[in-house]
């Protein structure tokens, strides 16, 4: 294992991060306060509670979440995208460095931002709500994998993407919708049964369900369901970029 | 003893273009080896190939003996690469991203050692500097710290200087001769034959993706190069005499000149015969000048072939 190019691309991805502060950390918490305003303050107003949870408390998984989620997907894509629009990704291809190695120290990158504004969304609530966080450890646990999971997710867009409309396309198209219909800000049992069928289908609906569940201690579907679906999600985006890497697909010609 | 060692690599792009097409070649250790060819003749696509920027289809590369597929951890780590376009991260420092490329070959930092690439490339001073700061020649400077930054043992020139100014191209040269008293393989290529019939100790002549020829750059010079004598006048030649016409002269435009092209390996030049010709003739000659066909002259002559 290259543990100094893992390093060293972390490093150089990080330094990246605090280059840009307001941009990566300062302006995802500036909209989560925004949120809670919206939400929590003005349209929470007017449902007080869902399962006995306060609304401006049952409302924080699903803003860090949203947040989180959003976040690992762009700085991930962002990460390895830049340098083969640069052209600096000859360097990768050029050096002793496996596909593994690229893939955890970009991903790592990605998810220890994702974490770290996750923390800081966590630690801004406390400013709006009080919280009594069930299953800390748990809470912890899921963060870092959902973290790591749509940092994988974002790394594939990255890298598949040919031009910063594409780059976009996925968490503006489908990410954005997937969290706000996945139970951000509401209980599926909210919805119409139409729509708690459909909802059924949105992956995100079983992460932000699980993630609801540490803080609370309930949850919209079974855990081992949630499980399950973070453990096929993640398999899933590690095999496509395994594919990628072995094919050079997108990389090499 | 050869460092690089390639055998019958093919590479088709996938408008089924062929890159490489069979493609033997032998790089040896401590040599500086120039790849010739006209535009799209695969010399990129060679390095690229080496380096693992690119698949082949068919064929095996070794470097040190290594495979480049199977063993790419060791070879790669042996190899340096200097790309033709200049290829940074504006944002990062130029200490930052020259210890960046260490850490991808695998090396932990060292201060010291980079202090010294930096030093030879005149870019210690900028070192705190951002990429986007530099200029054009300063970012090539940078580029070739980058490919010197895990001391490798064979470097890769694809057309290092190309657009660059006089000072860095001859600190260029400089630094080349440095690497090669280092004992380290250099393989170029190059638009500039000076460049080449300058530094390159063997010249490999690549067209359409097959390698022509790779031969002794001196010998490849002895071999192909005419001399030509150019005999000025006094006064203006109407028409060469019949006495001389056996030398196939040529008249200058100028009328004031003839020119008479020579083998220079032949047992007999006909200099001396033809200088005695001349004096009969009664021509006053003004001056005369000798000339011998530059690696320029001879790739065009071989291309055209």
């Amino acid at each position: 294992m290259n543990l100094y190019a893992i390093t060293a691309i972390y490093r150089f991805e990080m330094a990246r991060t605090f280059r840009t502060l307001v941009q990566s950390i300062i302006s995802p918490v500036i909209s989560t306060v925004l949120y809670f305003i919206v939400f929590g303050a003005a349209i929470g107003s007017g449902i007080q509670t869902i399962d006995n949870i306060h609304y401006s408390a049952f409302i924080v998984p699903g803003l860090i979440m949203l947040t989180v989620l959003m976040q690992s997907v762009a700085n991930a894509s962002f990460g390895i995208y830049f340098p083969k629009f640069l052209g600096t990704i000859y360097e990768h291809l050029s050096a002793p460095v496996s596909f593994l190695e690229i893939t955890i120290g970009y991903v790592g990158a990605a998810a220890t931002k994702s974490f770290i504004i996750g923390m800081i969304i966590l630690a801004t609530s406390f400013l709006f709500v009080p919280l009594n966080i069930s299953h800390p450890v748990w809470m912890l646990v899921l963060l870092i994998i959902n973290c790591i999971t749509f940092s994988l997710l974002g790394f594939i867009i990255g890298i598949l993407s040919n031009n910063f409309e594409q780059l976009n396309l996925v968490p503006m198209l489908i990410i954005t919708p997937l969290v706000f219909l996945g139970g951000s800000f509401y209980a599926i049992e909210m919805l119409p049964s139409f729509w708690q069928t459909v909802t059924l289908f949105n992956p995100v609906m079983y992460l932000i369900s699980v993630f609801r569940w540490a803080f609370f201690d309930v949850a919209d579907v079974p855990l081992i369901y949630s499980f399950l679906a973070t453990l096929v999600f993640s398999l899933i985006c590690i095999s496509v970029i395994f594919w990628i890497f072995k094919t050079g697909y997108k990389l090499k010609s | 003893m050869s460092i690089i060692s390639i055998s019958n690599l093919s590479k088709a792009y996938d408008d089924r273009t062929n890159a490489l097409d069979e493609v033997n070649l032998e790089v040896n250790k401590g040599e500086i080896i120039a790849l010739l060819g006209p535009n799209g003749a695969g010399k990129t696509t060679l390095i690229s190939t080496i380096c693992g920027l690119l698949t082949h289809d068919t064929g095996r590369i070794k470097v040190d003996g290594y495979d480049t597929i199977t063993e790419y951890r060791k070879t790669r780590r042996l190899i340096g690469l200097v790309p033709q376009e200049i290829m940074l991260e504006p944002f990062e420092t130029v200490y930052d991203t020259v210890r960046f490329t260490r850490g991808l070959f695998g090396y932990p930092e060292n201060r010291k050692f980079l202090e010294d690439v930096l030093q030879q490339l005149s870019l210690w001073d900028k070192r705190n500097q951002m990429i986007k700061e530099l200029s054009g020649g300063m970012k090539r400077r940078v580029m070739i710290a980058k490919a010197l930054s895990h001391n490798p043992k064979i470097l890769f020139l694809d057309e290092p200087t190309a657009g660059v100014d006089v000072e860095l191209r001859r600190d260029m040269w400089n630094l080349v001769d440095l690497l090669k008293s280092n004992g380290v393989t250099i393989l170029l290529t190059t638009h500039y034959i000076e460049e080449a019939e300058m530094m390159a100790d063997r010249v490999a002549l690549i067209d359409k993706g097959k390698v022509i020829f790779v031969e002794n750059k001196d010998a490849l010079m002895t071999r192909m190069s005419k001399k030509e004598l150019t005999i000025k006048f006094k006064s203006p030649i109407t028409k060469i005499p019949g006495s001389l016409s056996n030398y196939k002269l040529v008249i200058s435009k100028d009328r004031l000149s003839l020119m008479y092209v020579y083998d220079t390996k032949a047992s007999r030049t006909g200099i001396t015969r033809l200088m005695r010709d001349i004096a009969d003739t009664g021509f006053v000659l003004e001056d005369l000048e000798t000339s011998q066909s530059s690696l320029e002259d001879i790739f065009v002559s071989l291309i055209r072939k």
